[in-house]
């Protein structure tokens, strides 16, 4: 034994009491809480993105479930499908159905003349509108002739306005007597009042507000310097020049531009757009044709502004002025989108819908299945019972960890080398895309599946074994169905995961722009993820509405099979 | 926090002979994990520099009473506490009281030993790093040196301070942990049956370890072996279904029991 | 066709089944000794022989049929179409077209002929393989069916067949491996080293040219465009977008894991895992739709307003959510090893006074090192592999940068951006998305191999 009290060895005590032990356990819980706060606020920040990402979604997608319609009395000519025709569904389907719905149009807003105007009117109908009359006029050809009344499906631009993407529109009444020199084209309007002072002052308030801020603008990004933003700077100093000359001139007139929000005159039952601007008189291009040009007695007529100018918006003034005609005389409805879960894609956003990608997913889903469950299961009761412990089978385990950690889209690869230049197998086709899938999830179901035959104990097969059972059917009639919670489990989520795979399905081409429903295994389709990801690479707005919709669908089947697993697994867990 | 050398006679001062203060006093001690009642009523003093020894069989509730004194138990979620332990006369479950240097203060030592995966002086000097207790590296590498002495460890390891400590035999693990537990001159040592996992040479390494340390530490030893605690303690207490049926000298326990209990334990009828 | 041979096949294999259990009832109904195997077994047997002997008269008989076809009607268009490869596949798919009706236009005569041998010759070749199969089928059975008697091991032999069955379906694992290899492998050689194909790199270029290009591979008067297939710009773009994600994905999962694993009651666990599943399940596609169409937007506008210039397409948008997709992997990985450090360990600093945050810094982490350090590897090995958040929002211009806000180009984006489409086996630029997926599939298969080597290394230091 060591001398413990040696004299010259000094003793350490542990120190509690004094200051500088107190400061020191006060650190070391600062440490603690500060430690513990990490964790916690990792934690936020992860369900925050998840918030985001699920919130982003929704509100992007739960419009792409509504669609606008145009509610009208049609007026089907009675020599539009001949009279010996009518029974013939081919010839109602065949017939021109523009120049019905475009009468339609012009009936419900009454003057539009000029070419221009009419197109204008005719665009803001889906060209998929007419399918609904085609339906009632097949349904009941003696329709022909009549007058219908069905809703017409707006274009996506126009079903985007309703949606709320338009502008704010702000009405104020006229002050004084105003005077349209016409009913069409362009036209003045004098009034007897200052009412445009107002307009005036407010554009050039306006004007000189943006020059304001773009000289804030310009003088926040002189302080970062470099190249780029010498550039940027010397636009917005140009810029400013123009609209200080604007608010400082002393002219009391205006030009409207489609830079500013839009000004418009409602008088007469018509609207006007009006392009110049002074206090007491203005001139304009009529975009609704007036009923007269008699005086309009103060409170009669109206001074519209459209607070976002024509130019950062997708609508023009125009459309602006027929939609919200059509809103005043209460044709315009709202209801569920079935287009969405009935149609194929299309290239029109507001006819587009995912019935064929749906019925493509479920077909290669299909297929998915029927070959990795009994291949999976096959394959982990082999390993697990049979298999021989040599290097082999080493060999086929390390095999499958490393493939359940290969990326997919070498997966893609294979299906594409093998499937489809060696084998020849049908491009696109459910029977491709499932083959490839199957092979990606196969690694998770044998893992899975091995490990719940792993869970059930080793008496239940002794016993069997025991009064003498052969080791197959042993585990064929008594492990294996202890263990079907568990695989089943382990299915389902590789499922899931299979339902949300797109990279290996790009690769064998499962890209196509599939219109019609896929019916066979080896029709071409397309699969849900697939048809996501090719319509958010669109331009138009409408289909980033679409794909969150779409977005929605899929996740929707996620949390129901993630759902099902998770109520499997707790309905049958048995605690051995 | 105030561990001042107060003391306090306690009300039965026939549990100790006149003169010895008690370091550790227990009144009305139960001990609840969730709704099983693991320790009933337990009250006992154990006095200062010397050892005390918790015989019992297996399930008894000596490790769980031994885990209240250093409040490992709080580790345990649904292991609930009730009645007084006092060291030195401060209550040790005073919600004023700081958990960690009361562990700084009452060490411990495991069944089985449970080296730290890093190099013996570091497994050493821990403790004193996180309590700041060296003012220097010489200071440090001064504390871990006596820690390993008085381990009686330190001729063994004294050229590979740096090799992990999970390299080295069970016997001397264990011993590495105890100058672990004594690096940061604790008060009280607690040892849970330390060598029941070592062969018989290192357990009577460790027993005479023990009776060094004794001079100058409160040593509180469960173990499953009466001969174990017939050599080394001075006091013993029995436990039996989580009760405290009798308390002694050892000489006098285990000689004339006063609880036939504890006569049938001894002699071997169960247990 | 297919159809009928199918119902044949359902229809013979249901027969072999209900004839062999009858036949086998009948012997024990027949005062015969107890059978060696149930009866089921004597159905199921020749049940099984009809089954394989049927599905590989097909399988095998199909894909003879179709070659011969195929040869036979391409002899009637004339040597100079067999030869040429290109000719040869254009003819076939619009003799295919023609066949099943969807051709649009025009047939010139010759054409007309070769379709017309081609089903002639197909509807020959499949009646015979149907006729073959049927009678395989029938003598199969039938000799099964004879061999049973009281004394005939059917199970035995039929739990033979399941064994080999059994061993087939694992051996799939093995065949998957050596597909994946066989085919980029292969197809990695001839973009490297086929003589007969233009516009291929060294293996040097390929490793340390800066210049990525394979648009150009495509016609020879294309002159000046220079063909290049270096591949360092998408090393660099992908390792760029990897960091980026582990830069996020790592603090973030390895802190939520250690407050789940230490700090957190079982409440809040049961509470906060989900989210984590959640986040764990979501397909990648919509990760992807939401980097580019929020994150990326989010970060241009953020960086304007403060002078930067930001691409919109930035490598930080996709390395961002490229970084919150990997959390959970990292999470429960790092979760689980945590877990697995044995309490005596806690324990014993514990009852040295440290406080909860100094064991796990100093006791806990350092034990669980060696697996948190191969989770890591794991969730860098995801990350290079992962396509559809770098395809919908990253770039496909091949930058030499390590600028996060410039756009970059990943490996994995090149190859989905050549594959996609229609390709001509015969190109360097399709054989080069081969060369990339091989490099990817070689790097990951080592983090892969390093990663689980490393945990099983370790792991004995506890057991």
């Amino acid at each position: 034994m060591t001398d413990i009290a040696g004299a010259a060895a000094p003793v350490f005590r542990l120190d509690v009491t004094s200051d500088a032990a107190k400061r020191r356990i006060r650190k070391r819980y600062a440490a603690e809480a500060r430690f513990k706060a990490y964790g916690l606020a990792a934690l936020g920040v992860t369900t925050l993105f998840v918030g985001a990402l699920i919130f982003d979604i929704i509100r992007n997608g739960i419009p792409a479930f509504t669609q606008h319609s145009l509610t009208m009395d049609v007026a089907v000519p009675a020599d539009f499908v001949p009279a010996d025709k009518r029974s013939d569904p081919l010839a109602i389907r065949g017939a021109d159905y523009f120049p019905v719905t475009r009468d339609a149009l012009k009936a419900a807003i009454p003057g539009i003349e000029s070419r221009r105007g009419e197109r204008t009117l005719t665009r803001l109908l889906s060209t998929g509108a007419p399918g609904v009359l085609r339906d009632r006029l097949l349904a009941d050809p003696d329709l022909i002739g009549k007058t219908v009344k069905v809703p017409l499906l707006l274009s996506d631009d126009a079903d985007l306005y309703f949606k709320g993407s338009g502008t704010p529109i702000i009405k104020r009444s006229g002050i004084g007597t105003a005077t349209p020199s016409g009913t069409t084209g362009e036209i003045t309007i004098l009034t007897s009042a200052n009412d445009f002072a107002a307009e005036v002052v407010s554009i050039k308030q306006a004007a000189k507000e943006k020059a304001d801020g773009q000289a804030i603008e310009a003088a926040r990004l002189t302080t970062f310097g470099g190249q780029s933003v010498a550039q940027r700077v010397s636009e917005i100093n140009a810029e400013i020049a123009a609209l200080r000359a604007r608010v400082d001139s002393p002219k009391v007139e205006e030009v409207l531009d489609g830079k500013l929000p839009s000004k418009l005159v409602e008088i007469n039952g018509g609207l006007v757009k009006l392009t110049k601007l002074t206090d007491v008189s203005v001139a304009g291009e009529v975009l609704l044709p007036l009923s007269s040009t008699d005086d309009a007695k103060p409170g009669d007529w109206k001074v519209i502004t459209y607070a976002t100018p024509e130019s950062n918006r997708k609508v023009s003034d125009q459309e602006v002025a027929f939609l919200e005609r059509f809103r005043e005389k209460g044709m315009v409805d709202r209801h569920f989108n079935t287009l969405f879960f009935t149609s194929g894609d299309s290239r029109e956003p507001e006819l587009a819908g995912i019935r064929s990608a749906l019925i493509g997913s479920a077909l290669t889903l299909f297929v998915t299945l029927a070959l990795c469950l009994p291949i999976g299961v096959l394959a982990a009761v082999y390993l697990e019972e049979f298999a021989p412990k040599n290097r082999i089978t080493d060999l086929i385990e390390v095999n499958i960890n490393n493939l359940a950690a290969v990326p997919s889209i070498v997966f893609g690869l294979l299906g594409l080398a093998v499937f489809l230049n060696f084998f020849n197998f049908p491009r696109s086709a459910p029977v491709v895309g499932g083959l490839v899938l199957a092979l990606l999830v196969l690694p998770t179901i044998i893992i899975a599946s091995r490990a719940a035959l792993k869970a059930v104990p080793p008496s239940i097969k002794e016993a069997a074994l025991g009064v003498g059972a052969s080791h197959q059917q042993a585990v064929f009639h008594h492990v294996l169905p202890l263990a079907m919670p568990g695989i089943m489990t382990g299915t389902i989520i590789g499922m899931a995961h299979a339902l949300g795979e797109t990279a290996p399905l790009l690769m064998i081409g499962m890209v196509a722009f599939i219109v019609d429903v896929p019916t066979a295994l080896t029709d071409a389709a397309t699969v849900l993820p697939v048809q996501i990801y090719l319509w958010s690479d669109l331009p138009e707005v409408a289909f980033k509405l679409k794909t969150a919709g779409a977005i929605m669908v899929l996740l929707g089947f996620l949390f129901l099979m993630n759902g099902a697993a998770i109520y499997l697994r707790k309905k049958f867990e048995r605690r051995w | 926090m105030d561990m001042s050398q107060q003391t306090l006679m306690p009300e039965k001062a026939v549990l100790l002979p006149v003169g010895t203060s008690a370091k550790v006093v227990a009144r009305n001690v139960n001990v609840y994990y969730g709704e099983k009642h693991a320790l009933k009523d337990v009250s006992i003093d154990v006095p200062d520099k010397s050892v005390t020894a918790f015989i019992g069989p297996s399930g008894c509730g000596k490790s769980t009473f031994l885990r209240c004194i250093n409040r490992m138990n709080d580790t345990i979620p649904i292991c609930r506490v009730t009645g007084k332990i006092t060291i030195d006369g401060q209550d040790i479950y005073d919600p004023a009281l700081d958990v960690v240097q009361l562990r700084a203060r009452v060490g411990m030592v495991f069944q089985k030993p449970n080296p730290f995966p890093k190099s013996i002086y570091e497994n050493v000097a821990y403790g004193p790093r996180i309590h700041g207790m060296a003012r220097s590296k010489s200071d440090l590498d001064q504390i871990v040196e006596n820690s390993l002495k008085k381990a009686s460890l330190w001729e063994e390891v004294k050229n590979r301070l740096q090799d992990s400590g999970t390299a080295l035999s069970g016997g001397q693990q264990q011993r590495l942990c105890i100058a672990r537990a004594i690096a940061v001159s604790p008060d009280i040592i607690l040892m849970d049956e330390p060598c029941s996992a070592l062969d018989p040479i290192a357990t009577a390494k460790i027993e005479e370890l023990i009776d060094e340390l004794s001079r100058n530490f409160c040593i509180i030893i469960v173990t499953h072996s009466m001969q174990q605690a017939a050599r080394v303690s001075k006091r013993t207490a029995f436990f039996h279904l989580g009760l405290l049926l009798e308390e002694g000298e050892t000489n006098q326990m285990f000689t004339n029991p006063t609880n036939e209990r504890t006569q049938a334990y001894i002699t071997g009828r169960f247990g | 066709m297919t159809a009928l041979y199918f119902a044949t096949l359902a229809i013979l294999v249901a027969a072999a089944f209900l004839l062999g259990r009858h036949r086998a009832q009948s012997l024990i109904a027949g005062g015969a000794p107890s059978l060696h195997s149930l009866p089921a077994y004597h159905g199921m047997l020749p049940m099984a022989a009809v089954l394989v002997a049927m599905l590989l008269t097909f399988v095998i008989g199909s894909n003879v049929v179709a070659r011969y076809a195929q040869a036979s009607s391409l002899a009637v268009l004339g040597a100079e179409t067999v030869a040429d490869p290109l000719k040869r596949s254009a003819a076939l798919r619009d003799i295919h077209n023609i066949a099943i009706g969807k051709h649009a236009g025009d047939v010139p005569a010759l054409l007309m002929n070769a379709t017309q041998q081609f089903s002639s010759a197909s509807a020959f070749g499949n009646w015979m393989v149907y006729g073959f199969g049927t009678l395989l089928g029938l003598i199969s059975m039938g000799y099964f069916i004879s061999r049973i008697s009281p004394i005939y091991r059917a199970r035995n032999i039929f739990e033979k067949f399941i064994l080999v069955v059994m061993g087939i379906c694992a051996a799939v694992a093995i065949l998957t491996t050596i597909g994946i290899v066989f085919s980029v492998l292969f197809e990695t050689y001839r973009f490297f080293f086929d003589p007969s194909l233009k516009g291929r790199p060294t293996v040097s270029q390929f490793l340390f040219g800066t210049e990525w290009n394979p648009q150009a591979a495509l016609r020879a008067d294309q002159g000046d465009i220079k063909t290049a297939f270096g591949f360092v710009p998408l090393l660099t773009g992908t390792l760029l977008i990897t960091a980026i994600a582990m830069i996020v994905a790592g603090p973030l999962g390895l802190f939520s894991a250690i407050y789940l694993a230490e700090y957190a009651s079982p409440r809040f666990r049961a509470l906060t895992k989900p989210i984590l599943e959640i986040l764990a399940g979501i397909p990648t596609v919509v990760l992807g739709f939401f980097a580019a169409l929020t994150v990326a937007p989010l970060i241009r506008g953020w960086g304007e307003a403060y002078g930067l210039d930001v691409a919109s397409e930035s490598a930080l948008a996709a390395g961002l959510v490229m970084g919150m997709m990997i959390i959970p992997f990292i999470s429960s990985l790092s979760d689980d090893v945590i877990n697995s450090v044995p309490q005596s360990l806690r324990d014993g600093a514990y009852a040295l006074g440290a406080t909860k945050s100094e064991t796990i810094k100093n006791v806990v982490l350092p034990a669980a090192l060696p697996g948190i350090v191969s989770a890591f590897m794991l969730a860098i090995s995801r990350a290079i592999g992962e396509t559809m958040i770098v395809v919908m929002a990253a770039g496909l211009a091949a930058n030499l940068t390590a600028n996060p806000l410039e756009a970059v180009t990943t490996i994995t984006v090149q190859i989905k951006t050549i594959l996609v489409g229609d390709q001509e086996f015969d190109s360097a630029k399709t054989l080069a998305a081969f060369a990339l997926g091989f490099v990817l599939f070689v790097v990951t298969l080592i983090l892969n191999i390093i990663a689980l080597q490393v945990v099983r290394r370790y792991r004995e230091q506890y057991d």
